[in-house]
């Protein structure tokens, strides 16, 4: 079983300020923990200790000068291996790039670092963050830090088990259907995907380019808020990235919450829920109520579509974004007679099957003769998904919702039915269609100790509204209710 | 059945993957199985409905809203350095600066 994280931001920043220890210091800690856990977890792909002890030594000289300390001044983060970070390997989690050394860093990273953020690593994650288990990584699976025999969820897992186990403070994953809120729910704490368009995609590779999103994992809300006003706003190497203004959101997360409309939407409630989970979930919302909030009922009639939909969306996406790995211009190369055979043997040896059938289902859904009845029908399916978010935000400031339909599941449980897999993002996807924010935060645990989550979702840009309900629901005790 | 061997052998030729023949069956029977499930899809009337096509965020009417900009702020098209020749082909598998190589496409 793992300790329980000690590191926040602000403790850093106090141990550094009071010269309790030093960044180098913090950052060889972290390091030695890594080594210990690591090999259990599998939740590092690589580390990158020169630049850390680079970046450690720059804020320690800063710190020495009597300068002011930028927000993450040496504190220790972990990127998920789907976001470039110049002369770190990055794979994706995929053997197809098992050489591949980005030449330049991702906007998300630059923003860290320029603020004293130490990188330690890249984490583990689904084969081009397609999966829901960590299961589909060509570098094996993560563990559960809270339950070594059951995954940390997917595909962002090793980004969420680091946080979950101390071994980085925060870090960055990225969410497509779930992929960043799905495996905070499993592995127990708070984790933020951001409006579509709020944090810049500069730098992280694309699965399915209209629902990608780049976001934090913490141990609590100030942290969360924290890492998301510095990644977050316009950069011009983004065209999709909003010119929306960062509001402060550490700054505004005690802002009262009651009489906040909270929406609770029985489309999230019916079958398939696991009973456990519903009844952490009820009482957490139950726990906004007594703070001041007014629950509304909702109804979300297209909630029962959202998986069919994004299946055939996101890998329409993907099977086009994909078509990159030729193995002509990096990465994996698998030498063949002509042209095509070589592509063919490429990608047929460089790709795990997860990614081959998403490849095949995309092309399938785009191809010639049924493109209308898949990919325009999932298109118009999707504006009516969209439509239910809106309709709702007419009505509340929030909408409250379990994060995942079970704990985390057993290794090895759901490998062999890609369908049954699929249903793991069945409350997640929504808001990914929608395009609006959601959170994951702790909402107490299973019997088990199964970690459980509770999902905040808002309208397009209101994370300072999310924030604040996750700030209150945190401090009254709510993620371990 | 959906989808059969056929269905399967073009696809993954359009998607250029030189499968082994017995991940054809297996993929067979699991697209079978993920497009009966996203046959639901045909149950919706969507013949008033338009497809989403962008992801800029819009109302319920369809308008954008007023808290973002309907269309994306674009750079000025001017050139600018970009000397990163060197650090790109350093990645390729197979490079003879300033080309990638590959094998022989075009017969004498």
């Amino acid at each position: 079983m793992s300790a329980a994280p000690t590191w926040t931001i602000a403790s850093v920043r106090d141990a550094l300020a009071s010269k309790k220890t030093s960044a180098r210091e913090l950052t060889k800690d972290f390091y030695a923990q890594i080594e210990r856990r690591n090999p259990e977890l599998n939740a590092f792909l690589a580390l990158c200790p020169e630049r850390a002890y680079a970046q450690a030594d720059r804020v320690d000289a800063a710190l020495g000068k009597g300068h002011p300390l930028p927000p993450l001044a040496g504190v220790p983060v972990a990127i998920k291996d789907v976001i470039s970070t110049q002369g770190v390997r990055t794979t994706c989690g995929s053997k197809i790039l098992e050489t591949y050394t980005p030449p330049y860093d991702a906007t998300a990273i630059e923003r860290l670092e320029k603020t004293g953020a130490v990188i330690l690593g890249k984490t583990n994650c689904d084969e081009f963050a397609m999966g829901s288990s960590n299961e589909n990584s060509a570098y094996g699976p993560v563990r559960n830090p809270a339950a070594l025999d059951r995954v940390p969820g997917g595909s962002s897992g090793g980004a969420a088990a680091v946080v979950a186990a101390g071994l980085a403070v925060v870090s960055l994953g990225t969410d497509t259907g779930g992929s960043i809120r799905q495996p905070g729910a499993y592995c127990g704490v708070p984790a933020m995907m951001p409006t579509y368009g709020r944090v810049s995609r500069y730098g992280l590779i694309a699965f399915a380019s209209s629902l990608d999103r780049i976001g934090p994992f913490a141990t609590n809300i100030a942290d969360t808020a924290t890492v998301l006003s510095i990644i977050a706003g316009r950069d011009p190497n983004d065209s999709t990235s909003a010119a929306v203004a960062v509001p402060d959101y550490l700054g505004e997360i005690e802002k009262p919450i009651a009489g906040l409309r909270i929406g609770v939407p029985e489309d999230y409630f019916g079958a398939g829920l696991d009973p456990e989970v519903k009844a952490k979930v009820l009482a957490g919302i139950a726990l906004l109520e007594k703070l001041g909030c007014k629950r509304v009922p909702l109804k979300m009639p297209h909630t029962d579509y959202a998986i069919a939909t994004y299946y055939i969306v996101a890998t329409a996406e993907a099977s086009s974004n994909l078509a990159r790995y030729d193995g002509v211009r990096y990465g994996v190369r698998v030498p063949g007679s002509t042209l095509m055979d070589m592509y063919r043997k490429t990608r047929e040896r460089g790709f795990g099957p997860e990614v081959k059938r998403r490849i095949m289902l995309g092309t399938y859904a785009l191809s010639s003769g049924y493109y209308d009845a898949y990919y325009l029908r999932a298109q118009k399916v999707r504006s009516l998904i969209a439509r239910d978010f809106a309709d709702a935000f007419e009505k509340v400031d929030a909408i409250l919702t379990p994060t995942a339909p079970t704990p985390a599941f057993k290794l090895g449980e759901k490998t062999a039915d890609p369908l049954a897999m699929y249903l793991a993002d069945i409350y997640t996807v929504t808001g990914s269609l929608a395009g609006v924010p959601g959170i994951s935060v702790p909402c107490g645990k299973t019997a088990a100790g199964l970690p459980i989550g509770m999902q905040i979702f808002a309208s397009h840009f209101a994370e300072g509204r999310i924030l604040q309900l996750a700030r209150a629901f945190e401090k009254a005790g709510g993620f371990s209710i | 059945m959906k989808i059969s061997r056929e269905d399967v052998l073009r696809v993954a030729q359009l998607a250029h993957l030189d499968l082994a023949p017995e991940e054809v069956e297996t993929y067979r029977g699991q697209l079978d199985e993920i497009l009966a499930y996203v046959g639901k899809l045909q149950e919706i009337d969507v013949s008033n409905v338009e497809p989403m096509t962008q992801m800029q965020p819009r109302s319920a009417d369809g308008a954008a809203t007023a808290d973002a900009k309907a269309e994306p702020e674009l750079r000025d098209d001017v050139v600018v350095p970009c000397n990163v020749a060197d650090a790109v082909l350093a990645e390729a598998p197979d490079a003879a600066k300033p080309f990638f190589r590959v094998p022989k496409v075009i017969e004498r």
